[in-house]
């Protein structure tokens, strides 16, 4: 099966859908590649990437078109015709066939660019523009097309002639509404690939730029007056991406977020320049950058608050922007905070959460208080994973042992203390979880060790033949 | 060489030997520990705004986290600490347990941990937070020996800790003891809790310290027990309650619920 091919297969009379060996027929020496979907919708996206330079609003359209919402953008690449001419020069530079049309609805424009490219169609002029292009063009599926010219409707002129509930009664409620977006009624919303950000600033090189300097330079300017109008609203940034264009088309994005809203543009500078300087593969400018873009896309108002007189605030401010710096650097997830959990399974008491955005609820978090007087009853270290010990034999049935080899090393147990009898959460859990006793030991040297028995002794472990087995023993925690 | 380079040579040994006498720490920069013997010895108490370390060997880790985290919680008085750690520490050692952070008498929610995959990233942070006067204390946790951990290194977080007057430690598990720019050089062993009858309440952080250098004062090595409900260092107990005492101060609460009823 044909699945794409080129101008001079389309002169021979080839077309998308022909069995091949039908097209080998007609053409001997035909020359076949393995279509790659996965390669293609990829490069759709990259240059879908690409046009966001046109407009925040891109749009997938698969299997090979874009839309491009460029409401209120045209003037700034000097009018709808220019902006069209810019386009498809640039894509045709690259190496892409391109059709492109600009028109009044998405569907319109659709149709336009199957038929002919680079026209312009005027708001109310949508279904003149289409009169006379075959049905073919609307795309409504092989069944319906097939109809449509069987019922000797073949030009669009002719569909739109026929009253709209008669096309209803014939060829369904989807093909209606179809139809009457292409002729100008209405119009289907495209679904952007990225919601537009809330603000965004973006500078453009007649000469592109390569340095890291300049790119730097570039970014703190931007950061200037992206600040300077969030500013006017009270807003502050929480997310921050620059997007950076390269000449050949590459556009690389990077995203920076802020556990508080970022009101200061030295504070934007600063991340990013973290950030750049910490990524895995390095900023690639390549022949150059000939736009970078910086947008705010998730915002946050801001209250001004008179900060010195309490010190406090201050200070966590300080440590919030820290975080922030870390974060940048190293990742969100690395940076951690952590919270009282409601349960007494020591490995899931404590939940590990972002810095950035739990900094206040952890500073608040109420935990179980100690009881005085008392040692630590919990080790200060925990294995994530328990680690299983050797214990050769225990007196008692349900006693402690009397030395275990961990890690390769002998253990003598001096003191014990225990049991510390823990049952799993049964009301939680999905498999079966055994009861574990707790005991904490100090060996002969001083070293204190949290030790459990995995299961009741004769009353949960059984080997395979439903007798009672010796229940594991395992390391879970190291006290200081 | 001319009386005038010489006078010049003369000049400039001057000040370095100033810049290098400057780092004399005032005494109301040191934190009193607890343990008289080492706070003697450290001159009424352990510096702020410098970078101590603490060496321990493998499987001495936790006593060693332990020795960390109460000079972290006698220097940083409540105000937030940032812990870095490498991913691997957590393997050998486990995870630092923020329970077993409250049983010690220190507050689990200052505690902001920070997890460097690797040796550079956990320096660059702990420079970039040393330098950062809202923490109280910066802890960089590594395991073994690290080639990216030199002298140059040891300056830098040695000059950000004195810049800000935050205070460094250093928890060097499995690793040799290195020339560097550090207040003091620790190595930390656990010791056996006091002997006791087999009732008594044992199980308290007692460490075995050896000051292997010190600045400003002499060294030495002590036994030091943390003192979970004081939140500082003391000498061991040697004959601790016993815990048949313990129902005295400790209501059963099945007593309570028939006196209740009844």
């Amino acid at each position: 099966m044909i699945h794409a091919l080129d101008e001079a297969a389309e002169r021979l009379g080839l077309y998308i859908g022909q069995p091949l060996a039908n097209a080998r027929a007609m053409c001997p020496d035909l020359r076949v590649f393995d279509a790659d979907t996965v390669a293609d919708t990829k490069t759709i996206s990259d240059i879908a990437d690409w046009c966001d330079r046109f407009t925040p609003l891109v749009a997938l359209d698969p299997p090979h078109g874009l839309f491009l919402d460029i409401t209120g953008c045209a003037h700034l690449f000097g009018g709808e015709a220019a902006l069209l001419r810019t386009l498809v020069r640039a894509l045709d530079r690259q190496g892409f066939a391109v059709s492109a049309a600009i028109a009044g609805t998405s569907v319109c424009a659709r149709t336009l660019t199957r038929q002919v490219s680079g026209t312009i169609v005027a708001d109310g002029g949508e279904a003149e523009a289409i009169r006379s292009f075959p049905v073919s063009a609307l795309g409504a599926g092989e069944a319906i097309t097939t109809g449509l010219r069987r019922a000797g409707l073949k030009s669009i002129g002719d569909v739109a002639s026929r009253s709209a509930s008669e096309i209803t009664a014939r060829f369904g409620a989807r093909f209606s509404t179809l139809l009457a977006h292409a002729l100008g009624q209405g119009d289907a919303p495209i679904s952007p690939r990225k919601p537009p950000p809330d603000y965004i600033v973006e500078k453009r090189f007649a000469e592109p730029i390569a340095t890291d300097t300049m790119i730097a330079m570039t970014l703190s300017r931007l950061a200037d007056t992206l600040i300077a109008s969030m500013e006017k609203q009270g807003k502050g940034a929480r997310r921050l991406e620059a997007a950076f264009f390269r000449t050949d088309g590459v556009v690389r994005t990077i995203t920076v977020e802020t556990g508080r809203p970022v009101t200061r543009s030295a504070v934007v500078d600063r991340l990013f320049r973290e950030r750049l300087d910490a990524l895995a593969d390095p900023l690639d400018p390549g022949f150059g950058f000939d736009m970078v873009r910086l947008s705010a896309s998730r915002t946050e108002i801001v209250v001004q608050e008179q900060r010195d007189l309490d010190a406090h605030v201050h200070d966590n401010d300080e440590l919030a922007a820290l975080i922030d710096r870390i974060a940048a650097r190293i990742g969100g997830r690395r940076v951690v905070v952590h919270l009282p959990q409601d349960t007494h399974i020591p490995e899931s008491a404590v939940l590990a959460a972002s810095a950035q955005h739990h900094l206040a609820a952890a500073m608040q978090a109420e935990w179980p208080a100690r009881v005085a007087s008392e040692p630590p009853l919990r080790p200060l270290r925990l294995f994530d994973k328990p680690e299983p010990i050797k214990v050769p034999f225990a007196t008692v049935p349900d006693g402690p042992p009397h030395q275990f080899t961990w890690r390769r090393a002998l253990h003598a147990v001096v003191r014990v203390e225990g049991p510390e009898r823990i049952a799993m959460e049964w009301w939680r859990q999905d498999g079966k979880q055994l009861t574990r006793d707790y005991f904490r030991i100090e060996d002969a040297e001083g070293l204190r060790f949290w030790i459990f028995r995995d299961g009741l002794y004769e009353g949960e472990v059984f080997d395979g033949d439903g007798k009672p087995a010796s229940p594991g023993w395992y390391v879970h925690g190291l006290f200081a | 060489m001319s009386g005038a380079r010489m006078s010049a040579l003369a000049i400039l040994r001057g000040q370095i030997e100033r810049i290098e006498t400057a780092e004399v720490v005032h005494p109301r920069d040191r934190i009193v520990l607890g343990h008289g013997a080492a706070d003697a010895a450290l001159k009424g108490g352990l510096a702020r705004a410098a970078i101590h370390e603490v060496f321990c060997e493998g499987r001495q880790g936790a006593a060693a986290t332990g020795f960390v985290m109460g000079l972290a919680g006698r220097v940083s008085a409540r105000r937030p600490l940032l812990w870095v750690r490498q991913d691997f520490s957590e393997l050998e050692t486990g995870a630092l347990s923020m329970s077993g952070l409250s049983e010690l008498g220190l507050d689990p929610r200052c505690v902001v941990m920070v997890r460097a995959a690797d040796v550079e990233s956990a320096l660059r942070t702990s420079a970039d937070a040393l330098a950062c006067d809202a923490l109280g204390a910066v802890v960089l946790e590594l395991w073994g020996e690290t080639r990216q951990f030199d002298l140059v290194a040891s300056r830098k977080l040695t000059l950000a800790a004195q810049g800000s007057g935050v205070t460094g430690l250093l928890l060097r598990m499995a690793a040799q003891p290195l020339p560097s720019t550090a207040e003091t050089r620790w190595m930390l062993r656990a010791a056996p809790s006091p002997p006791g009858s087999v009732w008594s309440a044992w199980g308290a952080p007692v460490f075995d310290a050896e000051l292997l250098r010190n600045r400003h004062g002499p060294c030495g090595r002590w036994i030091m027990e943390w003192n979970c409900d004081e939140c500082q260092f003391s000498e061991p107990s040697t004959y601790p309650q016993p815990v048949a005492a313990a129902p005295a101060h400790r209501q059963d609460p099945a007593v309570l619920q028939q006196r209740r009823a009844g």
